[in-house]
């Protein structure tokens, strides 16, 4: 089969349906806070998100996962609602919700029936200037969150790496701290703690409201105004960089966990688009993964789980909307009889083998093509597109980069992916650690499989 | 653009005169039941191919079905697994296979474009009907199964629920784990696969979905063509009838985990039972409605003993579980035990008050469009209805069906099909003399007793 001939076909696709797909659009309140609205008729649903430019990474020493605990408190109450009201009012309305926390945002959203969005501002304005901080709802939450920890962390081996492993990759940046924080920071919270950090970081022009779905744009900027109008600014300080230093030498480390199998992560140090060089470069780290892990027909799997059969498991991951500069990782779990030694070396050799060849036609094609699929089937879901653009502009690069990515995508030759393995992906930016399984106890460990 | 949406669960719903999605239904030559849905927003399809061959039809080769599922798109045809992903992905296209405990499914999301979609299509076919199993793959598949297998033993949930489903099911079908055991797996020989098979890919067996932007036509030339190669065979004998348990029982794992996995529940309730909405609603007040949930507001908002407290019934072809889980800090055990049991009891002895079943119903019926709202969920709805031969108007009925529910309904649907006294119970965590004295606290002639483990 002719693969131009199918890649033609695919290209094609994004010029056929201009016609249906509806542009995002922005207005920006006078109180600062920016309403990012994508209209999106094919169901009489809507979604809505409230983001803030706060996460894990704003936060310093002792306090770390402060973010996240606002988050749950947001729940809790304010002067006009009581903990609870909040959500009953959404439930009562058809509505589903729930929030997030991440490195570099916090995020709130309720889907919704399209014609009661105004419930959801509503609720979202109240809360983003009027939340009421109580002793005894912080306690209770307090232990709920460290069972969140503990279901999450503290139980789940690969979880437990992950957690030491970036602990120990970044020498100073705030993304060597896990997002829910660590155990003795999250047991030390106050009122005032969280207090302080609401009065920082919550307010309208700290703010971004996505909407995505069936609505008209300027309903939307009206509501917006109604309820989120009257909001006071802040001053809001600008955050200290917290650069990562240069790291100066491969690290190792040995993660001694009750589990059942080793497995093993690399990282290595590599800019994301907001701190590339030349932006390029941070969309040929993201073809790089491609090469490596998009999909089955992708090097860690043909080669190293079916081919050499050395890895029972291999990923890769590169996130290129971080706000800071991050890790390019492998993952990989090898197979009985296998050592983590020598899957390092095989991934190592992958690596190798991307800074001496070219990587084929085909196998370019083949990732621009599934790069070019998912932005359509990504239309599928009002959510997913509101995450694109709430994150993209939380980060600081503008919603409008999500219009950019495939041209970018498709923009990355051969010689870019070859030229960002040879200048990033290097010895001395490198991260490994070790998951060694310890024995989970006498009992399970002599039962057997039932 | 890649952006991580795991952890997220979206759920969806609206507006009471929004007409759901209109399913054409028919049976190719070779019967297959086939279910459409034309939706053509946008330029992509999705298809299902779904067989009653799930883990329930394993029999002694627990986890034939998954391995066998698994190692369908390994090679077909003359195309080794390298081939059939390079086919699928130059394309844009997401291929999947896998086993749950009633199905055996291949999924296919295309773009409708005629010559991608053709060559995702005859691959899909291929596989279907010329699967390999050869050797080779067979031992590799297999191993990463077992590694599979091993990993879950690390797990507290993963233990708490094998040992759940054992509890609630003894020697029915629907007891062992999809993924079957370590023991079992490597006893497997390839042609138990190619058995398996034989037997269960059959057309007569096997049900297609398609959702998406193709036209009638387009759709009945798709369904005869992907099943065309298959022999006619038949479809399976029903499931065993699932008995409740004889009596009410408590087993504690000993793990060192932080936490202790608390699992609650009997058999519950089936996709065709005439009680399944009054189940559904009572659920959806006891533990089902997330953030404003009875047991969320007990466990978690009045007493911060779990970050996640819910119910669950999981409809299947015969009674799936009917399930109450928490985590919490192991020397908590005893009380989040306590405050689910209570919460539980009392709910199936008072039912729901008229506030809380109005809200309820507020709540489903006004997100009824968020159901599906996108051709993934409506694809997964449409595979539902089709798979249990549920009647084609099932959406269109059901914000209905949800209204007539009352508090004597659900009460008296609850009542009978959740009895406290044969609730299995299940702990897994570091047990510190907690497990005993929960044994104590049990109401009394409940009838729990400790395990041999």
């Amino acid at each position: 089969m002719n693969k131009q001939l199918l890649y033609a076909a695919l290209l094609c696709l994004p010029v056929m349906n201009c016609g249906a797909a509806t542009k995002a659009s922005e207005h920006i309140l006078g109180n600062g806070l920016k309403i990012v609205v994508k209209e999106d008729h094919r169901s009489p649903v809507v979604v809505s998100q409230v983001w803030y430019k706060v996460g894990s990474s704003y936060e310093s020493g002792g306090i770390t996962g402060i973010s996240h605990m606002l988050e749950h408190m947001m729940f809790k109450g304010t002067d006009k609602h009581p903990a609870g009201e909040f959500s009953r009012i959404i439930a009562e309305n058809g509505g589903d919700e729930n929030a997030f926390t991440g490195q570099d945002y916090t995020a709130y959203f309720q889907t919704m029936e399209a014609t009661r969005l105004a419930v959801s501002f509503e609720l979202e304005a109240d809360r983003m200037r009027h939340l009421h901080l109580l002793a005894d709802e912080l306690k209770k939450e307090l232990q709920v969150v460290t069972e969140e920890r503990r279901m999450r962390t503290d139980d789940n081996p690969q979880a437990k790496m992950q957690e030491h492993f970036a602990s120990v990759a970044y020498s100073n940046s705030p993304y060597k701290n896990p997002i829910i924080g660590w155990p003795s920071d999250i047991a030390g919270y106050t009122v005032e703690d969280i207090q302080a950090w609401y009065q920082r970081w919550y307010a309208p022009n700290n703010a971004i409201v996505v909407v995505v779905g069936d609505v008209k744009t300027p309903d939307v900027i009206a509501l917006a105004e109604k309820y989120f109008g009257d909001l006071q600014k802040s001053d809001i300080k600008p955050l200290k960089p917290q650069a990562e230093i240069e790291q100066l030498g491969m690290r190792k480390m040995k993660v001694k966990v009750p589990a059942k199998l080793p497995s093993i992560v690399m990282g290595y140090k590599v800019p994301v688009l907001k701190s590339a060089e030349q932006e390029w470069e941070a969309y040929a780290l993201e073809v790089l993964a491609g090469v490596l892990d998009g999909g089955s027909s992708a090097r860690l799997s043909s080669g190293l789980v079916r081919g050499r059969q050395i890895a029972v498991a291999a990923d890769a991951g590169y996130s290129l909307t971080e706000r800071l500069p991050s890790l390019f990782e492998l993952e990989a779990t090898p197979v009985e009889g296998k050592t983590v030694e020598e899957l390092e070396a095989a991934l190592k050799a992958e690596i190798t083998k991307l800074q001496d060849e070219l990587v084929k036609t085909d196998e370019l094609l083949r990732i621009k093509a599934q790069v070019l699929a998912s932005a359509v089937y990504e239309r599928d879901s009002n959510f997913y597109q509101a995450m694109q653009l709430g994150m993209l502009e939380t980060v600081g690069l503008g919603w409008q980069k999500a219009d950019e990515y495939v041209p970018k995508i498709n923009q990355v030759t051969a010689e870019q992916v070859r030229d960002v393995a040879r200048k990033y992906l290097i010895e001395d930016h490198l991260n490994v650690a070790y998951l060694d399984p310890q024995p989970i106890n006498e009992k399970t460990d002599n039962k057997g499989a039932k | 653009m890649r952006i991580g949406l795991a952890g997220f669960m979206l759920l969806v719903f609206s507006s009471a005169n929004w007409a759901a999605a209109k399913i054409e239904h028919w049976q190719t030559s070779q019967g297959s039941r086939v279910y459409y849905v034309q939706t053509d927003d946008l330029p992509m399809v999705d298809i299902q191919v779904v067989f009653d061959a799930g883990s329930a039809r394993d029999g002694s080769s627990e986890g034939v079905s998954a391995l066998t599922t698994g190692l369908l798109d390994t090679g077909a045809g003359t195309w080794n697994a390298d081939q059939i992903a390079q086919r699928f992905e130059s394309v844009g296209a997401q291929f999947g296979a896998s086993s749950s405990i009633d199905m055996a499914s291949l999924t296919l999301r295309t773009l409708s474009d005629k010559t991608l979609f053709d060559k995702a299509l005859e691959t899909m076919q291929v596989i279907l009907t010329k699967p390999g199993f050869n050797e080779a793959d067979f031992q590799r598949e297999k191993n990463r199964t077992l590694a599979g297998l091993k990993q879950q033993e690390e797990s507290p949930a993963e233990l708490a629920s094998i040992a759940f489903y054992n509890a609630l099911y003894g020697d029915h079908p629907y007891a062992h784990p999809t993924s079957g055991t370590i023991q079992t797996v490597s006893g497997f020989k390839v042609d138990d696969l190619r058995k398996f098979y034989q037997q269960y890919f059959v057309a007569a067996n096997a049900v297609i979905v398609i959702v998406g932007d193709v036209n009638k036509q387009q759709a009945e030339q798709t369904a005869e063509k992907l099943v065309a190669g298959l022999p006619v065979g038949q479809k399976p004998e029903p499931l065993p009838d699932v008995g409740q348990p004889v009596k009410g029982k408590l087993q504690h794992i000993e793990f060192p985990s932080t936490q202790t996995h608390v699992l609650v529940g009997v058999p519950g309730t089936y996709r065709k039972d005439p009680d399944y909405f009054n189940l559904y609603v009572g659920n959806h007040i006891l533990g089902g409605s997330g953030l404003v949930s009875k047991l969320f507001e007990e466990v978690r908002e009045k007493r911060g003993l779990a970050y996640s407290a819910n119910s669950a019934f999981i409809p299947l072809s015969r009674p799936g579980p009917f399930l109450v889980s928490l985590q919490t800090r192991n020397d908590q055990t005893k009380e989040a035990l306590q405050v689910l049991n209570k919460t539980l009891t009392d709910f199936i002895e008072k039912g729901p008050t008229d506030v809380e079943l109005t809200a309820a119903k507020k709540n489903i019926t006004g997100g009824f469009a968020m159901r599906f709202d996108t051709n993934k969920e409506l694809a997964s709805y449409v595979g539902m209805i089709g798979f249990y031969d549920l009647p084609l108007d099932y959406l269109d009925k059901f914000q209905e069906k949800i209204d007539q529910v009352t508090v004597a309904s659900i009460t008296d649907a609850l009542k009978r099909r959740v009895k406290p006294q044969l609730l299995q119970t299940i702990t897994v965590g570091k047990a510190a003399g907690e497990v005993k004295t929960s044994r104590r606290s049990e109401r009394k002639g409940r009838g729990h007793r400790n395990s041999e483990k």
